[in-house]
C-alpha cells in the first residue's frame, strides 16, 4: 500500500501549479492515498503482453494542404483578456 | 394550450396546423423556466432576448423549408461553448467567459433551426456525479428536490425532467449523460466515440468525452442525435462515417434480437430494485421476440480504477490551459508570474477538480508513469476486448444504468470513492468507446431507475430500435414528477 505524505502532495500540487495550504495538503493526502490504494487493484492483472490503448478507434494522421488562412480578428481575441494594452496581453513581471 | 408534454412531432403538427407559433412555444419555455427553475436550479446563463427575436423571425420561414426540429427550444450544457452566451463549465475559473465562436454542435443546432434558450448547470469541468461540484448552484432532482439530479450533466437531465425544455445536450466521459438521465427518468444517449464532433467542448478527458442528447422520448433523442452527428475537420478524432437516419431505425421489430446480460452488472453493490427493474424489462423484450443470455464481462471490476487514472491524467494536461492570462478568472494576489499561475488556479478550481489534477499529475510523473498510467492503458485494452468478444454473439448488452436511484444532496460529497462508485456500470462503456443509452424502466421510493442498453461501435440504430420497443410497451416515460402539477400554463 502506497503511503501519500503531505510533502508529496505539496510537490505534486507545485508541479500542477496549484497553491495549497498545509492543512489542505493533509486533507488531500488522506484522500489521494485512499484513491491510489483503490487503483492498486489493477496490479492483480498480468498485463505483460497487453498493448496499451490510447484511442479506441483506428486513428489516422489528418493532413491538410499547407495553405494560409486568415486568423481571428485581434479585437475579438482580446475580448476575454482582463488586462491588455496596445493589442498585447498584460501579465505580471516575469524577470526581476 | 399546454405544450409541455408534447413530443417534437406533436409540436410540429400543431405548428403546421397554425394552432401554435414558434414564438409562443419559445415564450412558454421561458415562462416555465421562470416558474420552476427557482426550485430546480438547472439553468445558468439565459439567452432570452436573442431566442425571442430568433423565434419571431423563424415563424416567417416557409413550412416546406423546415426540418423536424425547426423552431424547438433546447438547453446546452455549460461546457459547450456558445458564441455570445457566457460559458463557464460551472467553474469559477471561467466566470464571465464569453466565447468568440460556437462549438460545432451549436452550429449544427442552428442549422437544424433549434433555439438555444440557455446554458445548463453541471459538475465543474464535468467532474462529478451529483452536480454538487458546481461553483454556482446545486441543481435539484425534479422528482424529489432533496435529492441530486446526478452528474455531471445534472442540469441537462433535470431541465428535461422538469419539462422546462424538451431537448438538451449533455456530455458523457464516464456516465455523465446516462447516470443523470437515469436519476431524472429521461432518455440520455452517449454516442459512439467519434460520432459527434468535440470541437468547442471544453475538454476533460479527450479520449473518453462525447456529446449526446437528453430528451423525454426515444424518437426525439434519435432526431437530435442525427442533427448533431457527423465528421468535422476541426476535430481530428471525429469519425469520417456516414450519419444514418436514426429515426428510421425505429421499426418496432426486434424479433430475433440477441441480448447479452452481464452477470457483473448484477453484482454486490447493485440494489435489488435496480436488478428487478432490469429483469422485468428483459421479460418485456422477450415477449417482443428478443432472446437473452447471461454473459460475462470479466474485467468490469477494474474499470473504475482504470477510468480514474486515465481521465485524471488527461484532465491534468487539458486543464493546464487555465492560467488566467487570456480569459477567465485572474487572481488579485501575485508578485510574480509563478504566484500568478498558482493563485489563479487555486482560487479558480474547486476541490474535486484539484483532486483529479493532482491524481493525474501524480500518475504521469516520472517513476509512477508505468505503474499507474501505462498500466491503466493496458487494462483499458482488456476492458475493450470484453465488449468486442461479447458483441461477436450478441446485438446489444443490457443492464442497470446505476446501482441505486438518486441519493440525498450532501450524502456523499466529501467521500470521493463512494461518489465514484455511482459510475461503475457506465464507465466501462466509455473506456471501450461503444454507444449506450439510458431509458426509464421503473421506480424505487418514487425515484426513477434507468435501463442501460449498450450497442456495437456506430450501431446506435439498434440501441434506438430496442429502446423504442420498450418505451412503446411501457409507460414509465409518461410519468411526471409532482413539480409538474400547478406548473402547467
Amino acid at each position: 500500500m502506497a503511503k501519500m505524505t503531505k510533502e508529496e502532495v505539496i510537490e505534486v500540487a507545485h508541479l500542477a501549479r496549484l497553491a495549497i495550504t498545509d492543512e489542505e495538503a493533509v486533507h488531500f493526502a488522506d484522500q489521494l492515498e485512499a484513491i491510489t490504494n483503490a487503483m492498486e487493484l489493477l496490479n492483480e492483472l498480468d498485463t505483460e503482453n497487453v498493448e496499451p490503448t490510447t484511442h479506441v478507434l483506428q486513428m489516422v494522421n489528418v493532413l491538410r494542404e499547407d495553405k494560409s488562412v486568415p486568423g481571428l480578428d485581434r479585437e475579438l481575441v482580446l475580448k476575454n483578456v482582463k488586462e491588455h494594452e496596445a493589442g498585447q496581453v498584460k501579465v505580471p513581471t516575469i524577470l526581476e | 394550450m399546454n405544450l409541455v408534454d408534447k413530443t417534437s412531432s406533436e409540436l410540429q403538427d400543431l405548428i403546421h396546423k397554425e394552432e401554435v407559433s414558434i414564438a409562443e412555444i419559445t415564450k412558454q419555455a421561458f415562462e416555465r423556466i421562470e416558474k420552476l427553475d427557482p426550485k430546480v436550479d438547472a439553468f445558468l446563463a439565459m439567452n432570452k432576448e436573442q431566442a425571442t427575436k430568433q423565434a419571431e423571425e423563424m415563424d416567417q420561414t416557409p413550412l416546406a423549408e423546415r426540418g423536424p426540429l425547426f423552431g424547438l427550444p433546447i438547453g446546452v450544457k455549460d461546457n459547450i461553448v456558445t458564441e455570445g452566451i457566457e460559458t463557464t463549465a460551472s467553474s469559477r475559473i471561467l466566470e464571465g467567459f464569453n466565447p468568440i465562436y460556437n462549438a460545432t454542435v451549436v452550429e449544427k443546432l442552428k442549422a437544424a433551426g433549434m433555439i438555444t434558450v440557455g446554458k445548463l448547470n453541471m459538475d465543474e469541468f464535468a467532474m462529478g456525479s451529483s452536480n454538487e461540484n458546481s461553483y454556482y448552484k446545486n441543481t435539484k432532482n425534479p422528482w424529489n428536490l432533496e435529492t441530486v439530479p446526478g452528474g455531471s450533466s445534472g442540469g441537462s437531465a433535470a431541465a428535461v425532467a422538469a419539462g422546462e425544455v424538451p431537448f438538451t445536450l449533455g456530455s458523457d466521459t464516464g456516465g455523465s449523460i446516462r447516470q443523470p438521465a437515469a436519476f431524472c427518468g429521461v432518455v440520455g444517449m452517449k454516442p459512439t466515440y467519434g460520432r459527434v464532433s468535440r470541437f468547442g467542448l471544453i475538454a476533460y478527458a479527450s479520449s473518453l468525452d462525447q456529446i449526446g442528447p437528453i430528451t423525454r422520448t426515444v424518437k426525439d433523442n434519435a432526431l437530435l442525435l442525427e442533427a448533431i452527428s457527423g465528421h468535422d475537420e476541426r476535430d481530428s478524432t471525429s469519425a469520417n462515417i456516414e450519419v444514418p437516419n436514426f429515426a428510421e431505425a425505429l421499426t418496432g421489430d426486434i424479433k430475433g434480437l440477441r441480448i447479452g446480460v452481464p452477470k457483473e452488472y448484477f453484482a454486490e453493490g447493485v440494489g435489488e430494485a435496480a436488478k428487478q427493474a432490469v429483469r422485468e424489462a428483459l421479460a418485456v423484450l422477450e415477449e417482443k421476440g428478443a432472446t437473452w443470455e447471461e454473459i460475462s464481462l470479466p474485467h468490469s471490476k477494474y474499470a473504475l480504477a482504470t477510468y480514474y487514472l486515465l481521465a485524471s491524467s488527461e484532465a491534468s494536461s487539458n486543464l493546464s490551459r487555465f492560467d488566467g492570462i487570456r480569459y477567465g478568472y485572474r487572481t488579485e494576489k501575485a508578485g510574480n508570474l509563478l504566484e500568478f499561475y498558482m493563485n489563479t488556479r487555486s482560487e479558480g478550481f474547486g476541490d474535486e477538480v484539484k483532486r483529479r489534477i493532482m491524481l493525474g499529475t501524480y500518475a504521469l510523473s516520472s517513476g509512477y508513469y508505468d505503474a499507474y498510467y501505462k498500466k491503466a492503458q493496458k487494462v483499458r485494452t482488456l476492458i475493450k476486448k470484453d465488449f468486442d468478444d461479447a458483441f461477436e454473439k450478441f446485438d446489444v448488452i443490457i443492464g442497470p444504468t446505476t446501482p441505486t436511484p438518486a441519493f440525498k444532496i450532501g450524502e456523499k460529497v466529501d467521500d470521493p470513492l463512494t461518489m465514484y462508485a455511482n459510475d461503475i456500470l457506465t464507465i466501462p462503456v466509455n473506456l471501450a468507446g461503444v454507444p449506450a443509452i439510458s431509458i426509464p424502466c421503473g421506480f424505487e421510493n418514487g425515484l426513477p431507475l434507468g435501463l442501460q442498453i449498450i450497442g456495437k461501435y456506430f450501431d446506435e440504430e439498434t440501441i434506438y430500435r430496442v429502446a423504442d420497443v420498450f418505451e412503446k410497451a411501457t409507460d414509465f416515460h409518461k410519468q411526471t414528477p409532482q413539480i409538474w402539477e400547478g406548473a402547467a400554463q
